[in-house]
């Protein structure tokens, strides 16, 4: 489906955000459009929660401006705040009242109907499974659970367009899969989520993604099409001693782009590099190597390859 | 063996956070410890540093008893979270001398030794600056830097790259290769899959206990799948092929 039959609810344009002399947003432009999940992707200090915060109208906005629905976050604060769905950073629920509890209070203070907010905690705990937990004490939920709580009581008064900035901070990767997979329901019920996240494996979890490095979005793209994004042809060495191997074709100025992944190393040859010095090179300096050959770019090589540039003015 | 336990144990009240942990982790070794949130390894970790009495088991750390010797026991090992909190209103360097302090170093021993690790980490520009004003990744360095202060034998890293840039968190793993071949021993959780691959062994925990330990290689061999995340989610979920 192509975007622009599509309504905005969420949308950036040339937005800033300073705080004294540093730079934490230096004009971002980006849309998130109805029942997509829009994935906002990058490291910490990037300018997620600055821009997420003033997204839900909790910060100043120092230049270009931000819409919700349409609607000029700067110039309509309540109408945002009354409609849209936030969970920030960090845990922020009473550690000393009850899972049940927690969720009748933000019940209240959305002015959510007795009778209605039951019936949505019921909802809620459907998708969440914590139900069992019910009288179980905040504080006393492990990382997963607690996350699962802070994104109930975020949608308790039934709120179409969620901001949820690093949900899954910290979380295992098994919590992290049942917590993406809530999510997964929401965006089925018609729900529109932009979700931010230090972990780049999250991207394919998205419907869209904006890679986010200091201060600005370097790329907004399907994660499918991002492969085809990255400039050059990317290469990877498969060895059991890739910091071995990483520091010899380092040093040996044979490669463009040379990073250390998992099971070895990714990199781009540099201009004038035959691609069978590689091999010549791991073989002459008796580093035992499994495979060499060319591979599609994931989301972090891109990362890699596009942060290069942009991290000199901090 | 830089660290051995047999049968380590941890209840608290009816709940065993612990459960009967075996394993050894040898000198230069770089062990990742991976494992869902409330598997046990935090509390694992703080019985190793000497920070928390074993309710059953026996082992040893830097050489000394876990169970009568932990106050030998820090001051042989070093360690630094993601939580770690260095002073944002010092500067860089009033964090060193702080911690120095702290370690019981003297004032030359502070400056000798950390002259030689800011080399090592790349730090000397830094070292005048305000620590709020530093770039993430830098004071992940600057913190393992203060862990490393007393030169110990064992170093615990707690999730040490969380939410760090992709080139910080390679840059930070190159400097634990570095004290791996100075042979310090590396202790590292995290929950990035991709980096439990550049471990020279894992173990996984769940509810208590280890449910596998070995190299990367074999695990996927194991599981038969091609990435740690895939035998993280299999093992935790209980798939053994």
């Amino acid at each position: 489906m192509s975007h622009s039959d599509r309504e905005t609810v969420l949308e950036a344009r040339d937005f800033v955000k300073n705080y004294g002399e540093v730079k934490a947003v230096r004009g971002v432009s980006f849309s998130v459009q109805k029942g997509e999940i829009f994935g906002l992707i990058g490291p910490d200090g990037g300018g997620k929660t600055s821009l997420m915060r003033s997204l839900v109208s909790l910060l100043k906005i120092d230049g270009g401006e931000l819409y919700f629905k349409g609607q000029a976050v700067s110039g309509n604060p309540d109408y945002v705040r009354r409609n849209i769905g936030y969970m920030p950073q960090r845990f922020s629920l009473y550690q000393d009242m009850s899972v049940a509890e927690n969720l009748r209070f933000f019940a209240d203070l959305f002015n959510v109907d007795r009778d209605l907010a039951e019936t949505r905690i019921e909802e809620l705990y459907g998708f969440s499974g914590l139900k069992p937990f019910a009288s179980r004490k905040a504080g006393a939920l492990s990382g997963g659970m607690k996350q699962k709580l802070a994104l109930s009581c975020m949608l308790v008064h039934s709120p179409d367009v969620v901001v949820l900035d690093e949900p899954t901070f910290g979380v295992d990767p098994v919590s992290r899969s049942e917590f993406w997979q809530i999510l997964g329901k929401l965006k089925e019920e018609g729900t529109s989520i932009l979700v931010s996240t230090a972990y780049m494996d999250e991207a394919d979890l998205c419907d869209r993604v904006g890679l986010m490095f200091n201060g600005r979005i370097l790329i907004v793209d399907e994660p499918s099409a991002l492969p085809e994004r990255y400039p050059g042809k990317l290469y990877s060495v498969r060895t059991d001693e890739p910091h071995l191997v990483h520091d010899a074709l380092e040093e040996s100025g044979l490669c463009g782009e040379c990073n250390l992944f998992g099971e070895g190393v990714h990199l781009t040859l540099a201009d004038g590099t035959a691609e069978s010095r590689i091999g010549d090179l791991l073989r002459e300096n008796n580093l035992a190597f499994e495979s060499f050959e060319a591979i599609e770019s994931g989301i972090e090589d891109l990362f890699l390859r596009l942060m290069k540039g942009d991290g000199d003015e901090r | 063996m830089s660290v051995e336990v047999q049968g380590l144990t941890k209840n608290f009240g009816d709940f065993a956070a612990v459960d009967h942990v075996s394993f050894s982790v040898e000198k230069g070794e770089i062990f990742g410890f991976l494992g869902a949130n409330g598997a046990g390894k935090t509390t694992t970790i703080r019985m190793l540093c000497g920070l928390l009495e074993p309710s059953e088991g026996t082992g040893t750390v830097a050489g000394f008893d876990i169970n009568r010797q932990y106050s030998k026991i820090k001051h042989r090992i070093g360690y630094m979270s993601q939580k770690f909190s260095l002073y944002n209103d010092l500067t860089a360097w009033e964090n060193i001398e702080f911690y120095g302090g702290i370690y019981g170093l003297k004032d030359k021993e502070i400056q000798e030794r950390s002259r030689e690790l800011f080399a090592i980490i790349g730090l000397e520009e830094l070292k005048n600056k305000l620590t709020s004003s530093i770039p993430m990744g830098w004071k992940q360095r600057l913190a393992l830097c203060a862990s490393l202060l007393h030169d110990p034998e064992i170093i615990f890293l707690d999730e040490p790259t969380s939410g760090v840039d992709p080139l910080s968190r390679r840059n930070f793993w190159k400097l634990i290769y570095q004290l791996s071949d100075m042979g310090k021993t590396v202790f590292v959780t995290t929950h990035y899959m991709d980096e439990a691959e550049y471990c020279h062994r894992l173990s996984i925990m769940k509810q208590g206990r280890i449910i596998e330990m070995d190299n990367p290689r074999s695990l996927k061999e194991k599981y038969q799948v091609k990435t740690m995340q895939d035998v993280f989610l299999a093992s935790v979920r209980g798939e053994a092929k």
